[in-house]
């Protein structure tokens, strides 16, 4: 690399640190707000330490949202989602990784097309469905339509490729069947690929806003997303219990990120470099 | 469901009989065999194909259908492209197609730029602890999308928003961010540049860490100094790379609905109006699921035209 002189070094360093500042602003506001009440967060000047309305939010938004039970929905939504979807992504992506059969090209071509057409094309049919067969304000109805997900079917399949034959026939000599063999030798020699898929489904069903948004109309049934966004329509918005919300929305997933950064990554370029 | 609608399996199916069985990959296998092959193979392929039909398939066609049909007193009937006609002179959608073409001429850029920029940053031999900047800078794209515009919305609060109170240490009047419509898209430009410039730089740092440093040492033998070598050595090569962050941009512009619909619903005065915004608002609050279908008909065709075009324009130059 080309050698840079210190100054330059310096200034480009303040300007990391400033991107980072603008980055992480928004973060720490959440937290600081979280701690207040809605009259402290826009007094001047602005609070800049921990407040001691916490307990005070909480109980306000438990109240308003019945945010405990809106919670346990989006857990509730979101692993269901997560095991059943990443269980049918990885089968789709072997059996077209592994397998020549009648109707694969169109297979892998339908997941193309997905990646492409933006859902909210289906909105309205899918919409339709749903209430033609009663199940509008169901779970299954926010579930079903996508469990399906090509991007996920599309990152196992390259994870598979490379898979030897020589190891899949010799189980096969063996007398394992197909679905055991899945399972039990070729499943575990993807892990790292299979932990970015859980990552990525998990992550996009807990944001996932629109589909439940119409899904979706007794309070009680409501995910974290569609919670928040009733209290945003009020006339008195509450700031304070909505900052705490979408705090408690959002570390979930930092989490998630922040431990599973690697696979995250990977995961985000199985598509990208290639490309 | 009212119109009877064309499956779009059956129409393409005799396609993907002549591709298999493939002679080259499988071997030669006695018929029993075979059989249990070919099932094995539905057993894993079949739930997803199940799933692509009832929920890709069929609604994709029975959309395409819905857009041909205008619907009368709950009967549905056949109008012909009358619906592609309306969106010709209809104000409020033309509004939605210059607030898209304003992103993606301003924003797109913008946020691509500044995602290189980053990307060369955070690739300097010098700096450390790389992994826990990328970390920071990657942070606001897995936010929960409700929070982000809640957060948004109360930083950019007209009177006492975080923003507007430093805004007034300057000396300058509070500005009315998200009520205002030059200000609204300023701000919707600005919180997206905020959520996804980590995103992109990740994808682009990535694409550099594959470039060799003896790259570098070449060119610097050369005789070349640190920007000749970013522009005649660096860029080229990340060229796919940059490729595939500005189309994906470019979808994501052109499906836009999560951002600016929690923060401003589209407003004000439709000031961020968005296509996809703009046909929910339609198919859901005034549903008129026929028009609804054909504003989704045309975003995909943009869709697909415009990337196109990226593609054929960049992706050519390269072989220069």
């Amino acid at each position: 690399m080309t050698a840079l002189g210190p100054l330059l070094r310096l200034l480009l360093r303040l300007l990391l640190v400033l991107g980072a500042v603008v980055s992480l602003v928004p973060f720490l506001w959440m937290a600081i707000a979280a701690t207040h009440s809605t009259a402290e967060l826009f007094r001047s000047p602005p609070p800049f330490l921990p407040g001691g309305a916490l307990l005070d939010n909480l109980l306000r938004l438990q109240e308003t949202i019945g945010f405990g039970r809106v919670i346990l929905n989006s857990v509730g939504i979101a692993v269901v989602h997560t095991v059943v979807s990443s269980a049918v992504s990885a089968m789709c992506g072997f059996g077209l990784a592994k397998y020549r059969f009648r109707g694969r090209g169109l297979l892998l071509g339908v997941v193309l097309a997905t990646m492409m057409i933006p859902f909210q094309v289906l909105l309205v049919p899918l919409f339709q469905m749903m209430a033609s067969v009663g199940w509008i304000d169901s779970y299954q109805a926010v579930i079903l339509p996508f469990l399906a997900n090509s991007f996920g079917i599309l990152l196992m399949r390259q994870s598979f490729v490379d898979f030897p034959d020589e190891l899949l026939e010799s189980a096969r000599v063996d007398g394992s069947g197909d679905l055991r063999t899945f399972y039990q030798v070729v499943l575990p020699c993807v892990r790292p690929q299979l932990g970015a898929l859980v990552i990525f489904t998990f992550m996009s069903q807990w944001n996932s806003f629109i589909w439940p948004l119409l899904m979706l109309n007794s309070e009680e049934k409501y995910t974290v997303p569609v919670a928040l966004n009733t209290l945003t329509g009020l006339s008195r918005v509450d700031h304070s219990g909505l900052m705490l919300g979408s705090l408690l929305a959002t570390l979930p997933l930092m989490a998630l990120f922040l431990l599973f950064q690697r696979q995250f990554v990977a995961g985000l370029l199985g598509g990208a470099v290639k490309g | 469901m009212a119109a009877p609608v064309p499956s779009p399996v059956s129409a393409s199916a005799p396609a993907a009989v002549e591709r298999s069985p493939d002679p080259v990959r499988t071997p030669p296998r006695k018929p029993p065999r075979r059989r249990r092959a070919r099932r094995a193979a539905w057993i894993f392929a079949g739930p997803a194909a199940v799933l692509f039909t009832m929920f890709f398939a069929y609604p994709l066609g029975a959309s395409l259908a819905q857009s041909f049909t205008a619907e009368d007193a709950g009967v549905s009937r056949w109008v012909g492209f009358a619906q592609y006609r309306r969106m010709v002179d209809d104000p409020a959608f033309l509004e939605s197609l210059a607030n898209t073409g304003l992103i993606l001429v301003v924003q797109v850029p913008v946020m691509i730029g500044l995602a290189l920029v980053l990307a060369v940053l955070l690739n300097q031999s010098w700096l450390r602890f790389r992994g826990t900047w990328r970390a920071i800078y990657f942070l606001p794209a897995v936010t929960t999308l409700v929070a982000y515009a809640v957060v948004f919305q109360v930083l950019l609060k007209t009177d006492g928003g975080l923003v507007n109170q430093i805004v007034g240490v300057f000396g300058a009047g509070p500005v009315d961010w998200l009520n205002d419509p030059t200000w609204a898209r300023i701000s919707l430009i600005a919180s997206l540049t905020w959520r996804w410039t980590g995103y992109n730089a990740v994808i682009l740092l990535a694409g550099l860490q594959s470039i060799g440093k003896e790259q570098y040492e070449a060119a610097a033998i050369d005789g070349a100094g640190t920007f000749t070598t970013y522009a005649r050595v660096v860029l080229p090569q990340l060229r796919p790379v940059i490729l595939f962050c500005v189309i994906t941009s470019t979808i994501g512009t052109l499906q836009l609905f999560d951002e600016n619909w929690v923060l401003t619903r589209g407003g004000p005065d439709d000031a961020t109006l968005t296509p996809v915004v703009y046909l929910y608002k339609v198919g859901f609050q005034q549903l008129d699921f026929g028009y609804a279908a054909a504003i989704a008909w045309v975003v995909v065709l943009l869709i697909a035209a415009i990337s196109a075009v990226q593609y054929l324009a960049f992706g050519r130059e390269r072989r220069r």
